[in-house]
């Protein structure tokens, strides 16, 4: 698309990264409070970009703001390298930062992501960027941003429990599918953002630093690399990630996210891997169902 | 010395001249054609044509010329002129399963049944000045299509005829014998029908809609929604004809379908399950027909016992404050004289002043007296 | 005198300012554990404003909210900071409201009500907490089978009980009430005013009722204190105040009751 437009050949005539150094260096501060403070949510001064907020502008600003020349840039959506909007984040950084990209997750430095962590462990040398439609994890039980700041400043998150509560004693279980809320570091109450609760065993102690952007709402929050995080539970009703009765189609993975997919009209269907990059290593190292 | 704005007849006339000056602007500019407007402004021409409830590009067209580009405004123009019209049927429900799709996505798989069409969108462009359109230089000729992505005639089932088979999925309308509300001929009621709170969202103002679908994401009135499934193409419009008894097209229109899944656990009595909302609009209107799905589904607690908190689970809020046409008239009417009221207001005013003095005086005296 | 019991509550000099009205002028009492002190007076006379600021609501503008604990120092409600004394008051204290609502969730079950003020206090087995709350729907004469019906399917009287025992399911050092039989039938008044009586000598709590009504201030209380225009105007155990009244006032509200 960029080619298409004026931009061409006036690349230079924009930041490196397309924000501003100065909006970078704010933004940099964010997170650096951001780290300090783990799962704390640090408001920061959203800017418009050339993608449409709620399409992932706070993970855009956070990479944008951290992201280098030697830098290699994963972008997925839903776990996956090809989806629409992954494919023009991607082609994006590729011409405002001239970066080089890559689908595989080992490769990457900066991997930025929409709904999936990586099935791969990341590892020290790597980010994880998540984009955040909603960083409050109370506001589906509090619309008030004064209250739920007062409930974090206070660690009071007893009202969080009552839905857990209230879950299990109406449907025998916890009804929350993803976006499954965590206590960081034994603090603050944060949200995965809405990654399917599968993948919220892997924040737990991660090597990688993992920075949350939320553009809309205008905060960014953190998890510092082997920072405690836990998904909230009960002592007699534990967290527990989804689980499928059958492995990938493609690779035969039985440890990894599964997609269905429709084979046809029939209601047919088919499971394989969310994460393509995983599906794919797999398969090139041999495996296969 | 102080006139009063009286008599102004005059004054109309020339205010009337001026904004005629206005709307021609700079005569050494070209003038605009209807036609330029509809073939080149067509969403602005969409959005007049859904909240002016008639279908007709030209004349919606017309109407933003009209109006300088103020959307409401045209869009009352249209409306004052549909008043004049005689209705003489009503066409048989349009089968949206045979539209020659331009345009359809599902979000809830990977990859569907038919295939996803990307087809025009703005979704991935990235936000930037195109200073090429500047320069009139344009893609004079449109940008040529490869031949293989020329449009299809695509027969496509809806959802339905995946997602359904899970069973997971609330079944839509069975059956299409009941009466059809029609709130252009008779007043809403509350509590409201279905059919007429969709006829009403169609008709509501884009912004209203979309606000109030955005707070129920922002979790006043959360209600989990998907896009199953939302098309834009071209369908046929078809009608009986008793006297000849037979069923005739009577041209196209382009619309958009938006059909929205929500995960609702609901009472205990019934399945947890995905109920639906849906939206249905004229062009191709998606923002809008995203809304009207959303606000449909959240407008719809009262079937699944939800309670009734926020107001986009509001129907008499929603309903009554959804209307551009009505709102725009009542607030600028606040630009009409009231110097009557506001006299009877003030004398009011003046008199409860008098007491609050009074009762402060006395207050301030008795503190003094205490001390 | 030093091994003598501390009062759970001392207020010294507190006094609240309203629109350069005095809403509470130099209020001093003390509050021992198991005993009741009831606050009567018409509205306007600073009785719920000085509720608020015994709650941690309302910072008075001068005085002391004195607090003795087990386990802690002494320490002065409105000198802690803010985030000490939001973490201290739901271990400590509890407010029944005059309207159920107020104090009920009522979207949540009847057991999620209950429980949560003790998992905002940190209690993390869904099998224990539930228990609990069965025990204490037991305690306030509920059937324990509705522990899982929202409080909305309840009567006035059993949303009020349902209030109690969210309140005492911590077991308070201190527990508030604001008019707590306001608004019920006179039968359903009389069925709680006994359960109330019950549970304070029964869990030996220190209780402040703010009540317009002599009836409740007599059944309940050990003490009373009679409130006009923001001061306190008269003191003493309920039934001297309410047999041998000496303010003029006082002797006005008595006889305007017994009258009815």
């Amino acid at each position: 698309m960029l080619d298409d437009l004026a931009l061409n050949g006036e690349a230079e005539e924009y930041s490196y990264g397309f924000l501003d150094e100065q909006t970078k260096r704010m933004i940099r501060r964010a997170i650096l409070k951001a780290v300090s403070i783990p799962g704390y949510q640090v408001p920061f001064g959203d800017r418009e970009i050339p993608l449409p907020p709620g399409w992932g502008t706070g993970g855009i600003q956070v990479t944008a703001s951290i992201i280098g020349k030697t830098d290699c840039l994963k972008v997925i959506d839903q776990g996956a390298d090809d989806t629409t909007n992954a494919v023009s984040i991607r082609r994006f950084f590729a011409r405002v930062a001239r970066v080089n990209t890559t689908e595989s997750t080992g490769e990457a430095t900066i991997v930025q992501s929409r709904h999936r962590i990586p099935e791969r462990p990341l590892q020290d040398d790597q980010i994880l960027v998540m984009q955040v439609p909603q960083p409050e994890p109370l506001r589906r039980l509090v619309t008030s941003e004064v209250e739920t700041r007062k409930l974090h400043a206070f660690a009071r998150y007893g009202l969080m429990q009552v839905r857990l509560y209230e879950d299990i004693a109406r449907y025998g279980n916890i009804v929350m599918s993803h976006d499954y809320p965590v206590r960081v570091h034994d603090r603050y109450l944060a949200s995965p953002s809405p990654v399917p609760k599968f993948d919220n065993p892997k924040l737990h102690r991660s090597r990688a630093l993992t920075i949350f952007g939320a553009g809309r709402e205008r905060r960014i929050y953190a998890i510092p690399p082997f920072t405690d995080v836990r998904s909230i539970d009960f002592d007699d009703h534990p967290f527990e990630r989804q689980k499928w009765q059958s492995c990938c189609a493609r690779c035969g993975a039985e440890d990894s996210y599964l997609d269905e997919m429709l084979l046809d009209d029939a209601g047919n269907t088919q499971f394989v891997c969310s994460d393509t990059s995983y599906c794919n290593d797999r398969l090139s190292e041999g495996a296969s169902r | 010395m102080i006139t009063s704005i009286k008599g102004g007849e005059k004054a109309i006339d020339a205010s009337h001249q001026l904004l005629s000056k206005r709307r021609r602007g700079d005569p050494n500019v070209a003038q605009l054609s209807v036609e330029q407007i509809r073939e080149q402004l067509s969403l602005a021409v969409d959005r007049v044509m859904n909240e002016g409830s008639l279908y007709d590009p030209t004349l919606a067209a017309l109407a933003i010329k009209q109006a300088e580009g103020d959307l409401i405004e045209a869009i009352y123009l249209l409306r004052a002129y549909r008043s004049t019209i005689p209705r003489f049927g009503f066409t048989l429900p349009l089968d949206t399963a045979s539209m020659i799709v331009r345009r359809r996505i599902s979000t809830t798989h990977k990859d569907v049944p038919g295939g996803q069409f990307l087809g025009p969108t703005y979704d991935y462009t990235h936000r930037l000045i195109d200073f090429a359109l500047l320069d009139g230089c344009d893609d004079e000729d449109g940008l040529p299509l490869p031949d293989s992505d020329q449009v299809e005639d695509l027969h496509l089932h809806h959802d339905a005829g995946f997602i359904s088979r899970t069973g997971l999925v609330e079944e839509e309308l069975p059956d299409d014998s009941q009466e059809v509300a029609d709130i252009t001929r008779s007043p809403l009621t509350f509590p409201s029908t279905r059919d007429q709170r969709l006829q009403n969202l169609v008709r509501g103002d884009e912004g209203f809609l979309m606000a109030l679908c955005y707070s129920t994401m922002r979790g006043y009135g959360r209600n989990h929604p998907y896009v199953a499934e939302m098309r834009h193409g071209d369908v046929s419009v078809v009608m009986e004809i008793p006297e000849i008894d037979l069923e005739a097209g009577i041209g196209t229109v382009q619309i958009t379908e938006c059909r929205t899944i929500h995960l609702t656990v609901g009472k205990s009595e019934t399945p947890p399950r995905y109920t639906r909302g849906y939206g249905l609009l004229f062009g191709h209107s998606e923002r809008k027909a995203l809304s009207v799905a959303v606000v449909d589904r959240a407008l719809r607690g009262a079937e699944f016992g939800e309670e009734r908190r926020y107001p986009a689970q509001d129907e008499e809020f929603v309903l009554s404050h959804s209307d551009s046409v009505a709102a725009s008239g009542l607030v600028q009417h606040l630009k009409l004289p009231h110097y009557v009221d506001f006299q009877a207001e003030q004398q009011l005013l003046r008199r409860l002043r008098e007491d609050y003095d009074k009762r402060a005086s006395e207050a301030l005296a008795k503190e003094n007296d205490d001390a | 005198m030093s091994d003598v019991v501390k009062p759970v509550l001392q207020v010294n000099g507190l006094t609240k300012v309203f629109d350069r009205r005095l809403a509470c002028q130099d209020i001093s009492f003390t509050l021992h554990r198991g005993e009741v002190l009831g606050i009567v007076g018409e509205s306007g006379s600073g009785k719920s404003t000085l509720l608020k600021c015994l709650a941690g609501l309302m910072p008075p503008d001068a005085g002391n909210i004195t607090l003795s604990l087990p386990d802690r120092e002494e320490c002065d409600l409105w000198r802690l900071e803010e985030a000490e004394r939001e973490r201290l008051l739901p271990t400590i204290l509890a407010i029944i409201h005059q309207n159920a609502r107020d104090g009920l969730r009522l979207d949540v079950s009847a057991g999620g009500n209950i429980s949560e003020p003790l998992m905002t206090n940190g209690h993390r087995h869904y099998g224990t907490l539930r228990s609990v709350a069965m025990e204490w729907l037991k305690n306030v004469e509920i059937d324990p089978a509705r522990v899982d019906d929202l409080p909305q399917t309840f009567s006035g009287g059993m949303q009020q009980r349902l209030q109690i025992a969210r309140g005492l399911v911590t077991h308070p050092q201190l527990v508030l009430m604001d008019e707590p039989t306001g608004g019920l039938d006179v039968s359903v008044q009389a069925k709680l005013l006994d359960l109330l009586r019950r549970l304070v000598r029964e869990f030996n709590l220190a209780v402040v009722i703010v009540t317009h009504d002599l009836g409740v201030a007599r059944l309940l209380s050990d003490r009373l204190m009679v409130m006009q225009s923001g001061r306190v105007i008269e003191t003493g155990l309920s039934d001297r105040v309410l047999e041998d009244p000496r303010q003029p006032y006082t002797q006005l509200l008595v006889s305007s009751v017994l009258q009815v």
